[in-house]
């Protein structure tokens, strides 16, 4: 019955593997779960999902899979709400005196027999089964000074299929936008291996080589230990159609200070022309042809912005949107330039990607530069373009 | 099979329980995630009191070598030694020491083994680890000698997400995410450090702690750990609950810069 829910999984992109699912069979024979739902559903996700990013797919699957099972705790509730409907019931002291003889163990033990042979149906004064307005000990508003009252307390623990329902790890899903600590994840995924820092590392080959030049006097070789580094140019649109997305890309950005050592920025208004800014206001600048000459192209240059722009910005001469502003190239000869000379580049776009086809201006910058939406899994599918060879 | 099932002083959520046993019995290694200051760590020493176990406490950094874990060769030693005559320098075993792990597999009883922070680490360390975590078995290759754990040690690993852990470590691993608790929870957590605080100043502190927590944008959010020294500082001061009414004291045990502080004193 459970292979549904690993097709359901599947379906829903949890990358669930053979090898888990077995150990998932594994605990079920081991009895881990002891028949219990809410077990199942916390043990299963223990073994099948590895990241809270998948936790809500995973929520969605067992709901697609087991929202349709009652669990005892909702059986009890049930029988709750039953109960509650029910008359009390009227004891002369007589027939009080006969009922208040079972003791309490006695009733705990027979209550479960008892509801484990009872059918479903509403029960109303009866003198054994559970109900309503009975001389039986279970139940609730009858008489019987040592019986269950079942449903009274508040169940302690929710049910599976309603810790399901609360979808309460729907904010960490990877597709929507990013903390800091995600971006770094991501940005650290694009660093190298290099030799780099103080040479702190014993070269023992070195060592035995120069010690035995050196008569058997000890003569120690150090290297530099090898480190993972990425050289980022940031490239980041200060421009007014950006403005409700300062906030996260200025996560992005003192997200890459923290992480990367070589790390230049700039900003540009709309689109890049002949000066690139060194601050968010746009006051100081440097000349474009400039940055372009004097930084390695072995740089990664990473361009946020939300490619939303007038045709006329991109590809007209003085085409910028401050009217005193004169460019005379136009926008795109810059974009160009800047894919020519470096050897990875991407754009970043906080913009939804089904917006990104109804706008002229987007769908040029998307065949000039690879283009990812400003997402946990789109950083990710861009900083994989970003290490490709 | 003793079964794990906490101890007083770490109030714990009834699924982390249930797959704490459930990586006991599978002998799987239990990967916790969660905010900072909500109990990973803690958890390793508690499952170690409870099943009385030694608990061997590996903390990751960020120059962390997954070999290093095993053993570490000291090369400059021996070489040194190799000048003089006093010490034995073909008896290669007197150079190696175990490291953390290397003593958990190497123990004659079970033991419980943290691994602290594996995110700080550089990428490759968890990927390094596959196979002795896998085996529980190690090899030192300088002296041909071959361990192999007699009882397979209860792993405890803990990430803050500082980086992605690769998929073939992950598959390896029962994973559980430690969500910050609730209100309820919290107070329960909060009575255990102070049997003796008075539940209507408790609650009070509790629902102030949650309202800076969740009402502003703070770059740190303030954790469990933080709101215990609140509690401490208030204490220690004898601030009535009045006056803890009407204003916040002690902001910077909660908040640790200037900028958050300033956003919750302007609300």
């Amino acid at each position: 019955m459970f292979i549904n829910l690993f097709q359901s999984l599947r379906r829903h992109g949890v990358p669930v593997t053979f090898n888990e699912w077995m150990l998932l069979q594994k605990a079920l024979s081991e009895n881990l779960m002891d028949s219990s739902l809410t077990r199942f559903y916390h043990i299963a996700r223990a073994i099948l999902v590895k990241t809270e990013a998948h936790f809500d797919k995973f929520d969605r699957a067992f709901l697609e899979c087991f929202g349709h099972i009652e669990s005892n705790e909702d059986l009890i509730r049930r029988i709750e709400e039953r109960l509650l409907q029910m008359p009390p019931l009227q004891l002369t002291e007589e027939e009080r005196l006969m009922v208040e003889k079972l003791s309490l163990e006695e009733v705990r033990e027979r209550f479960l027999e008892r509801l484990r042979n009872q059918d479903d149906e509403a029960h109303v004064g009866g003198n054994k089964a559970i109900g309503v307005g009975g001389r039986s000990p279970y139940g609730a508003w009858g008489y019987n000074p040592a019986g269950v009252r079942i449903g009274q307390n508040e169940s302690r623990m929710r049910s599976a299929v309603q810790i399901a329902e609360q979808r309460s790890f729907r904010n960490y899903r990877d597709d929507i936008v990013l903390d800091t600590r995600s971006i770094k994840t991501v940005l650290s995924y694009i660093r190298q291996v290099v030799r780099e820092g103080p040479r702190d590392t014993l070269d023992v080959e070195g060592t035995i080589d120069a010690t035995c030049r050196n008569a058997g006097e000890l003569e120690f070789i150090w290297d530099r230990a090898k480190k993972k580094r990425i050289k980022l140019i940031l490239l980041m649109d200060a421009g007014g159609t950006m403005a409700p997305h300062t906030e996260l890309v200025s996560r992005l950005f003192s997200a890459a200070k923290d992480i990367v050592k070589d790390l230049r920025f700039y900003y540009f208004h709309n689109c890049v022309y002949q000066e690139l800014y060194t601050d968010i206001w746009q006051l100081k600048s440097v000349a474009t042809r400039k940055v372009l000459d004097q930084t390695s192209r072995n740089y990664k240059v990473i361009i946020v912005g939300d490619a939303y722009m007038a045709p006329s910005e991109l590809l007209s001469r003085n085409g910028a949107i401050d009217f005193w502003y004169r460019n005379d190239r136009p926008g795109i000869e810059w974009l160009i330039d800047i894919r020519k000379r470096f050897k990875k580049v991407i754009w970043l776009n906080p913009e939804p990607q089904q917006w990104w086809s109804s706008t002229p201006s987007t769908r040029m910058i998307q065949r000039i530069f690879p283009m990812f939406e400003l997402t946990l899994s789109g950083m990710q599918s861009g900083a994989r373009t970003l290490i490709k060879q | 099979m003793n079964r794990f099932k906490g101890v007083q002083t770490y109030i714990l959520s009834d699924a982390l329980r249930e797959i704490v046993n459930a990586a006991i019995v599978l002998q799987r290694p239990l990967l916790l995630k969660g905010e900072p200051g909500t109990g990973k760590t803690e958890l390793a020493r508690v499952i170690s009191e409870d099943l009385n176990l030694r608990l061997i406490r590996w903390n990751v950094k960020s120059t962390s070598k997954a070999s290093d874990g095993l053993y570490v060769y000291d090369t400059v030693q021996r070489l040194n030694d190799s000048r003089f005559h006093d010490k034995d320098v073909s008896d290669i075993k007197q150079y190696i020491k175990l490291g953390k792990l290397g003593e958990a597999l190497r123990s004659q009883d079970q033991v419980v083994l943290l691994i602290d922070e594996i995110d700080k680490a550089d990428l490759e360390f968890p990927n390094d680890l596959l196979y002795e975590l896998d085996q529980m078995s190690f090899d030192i290759v300088e002296t041909g000698e071959h361990f192999r754990a007699k009882h397979r040690p209860i792993v405890v690993i803990t990430s803050n997400s500082e980086k992605e852990l690769p998929d073939a470590f992950l598959r390896r691993c029962l994973f559980h995410y430690i969500e910050f608790p609730d209100t309820v929870m919290m107070e329960k957590i909060a009575r255990v450090h102070f049997p003796d605080l008075r539940h209507n100043l408790l609650s009070q502190i509790v629902a102030k702690f949650y309202f800076i927590r969740q009402k502003h944008e703070l770059r740190k959010r303030p954790s469990t750990s933080e709101l215990l020294d609140w509690i401490q500082a208030i204490l220690a001061s004898g601030i009535s609950e009045t006056d803890l009414n009407r204003r916040l004291p002690f902001l910077g045990v909660l908040l640790k810069t200037e900028d958050d502080v300033a956003k919750v004193v302007v609300h």
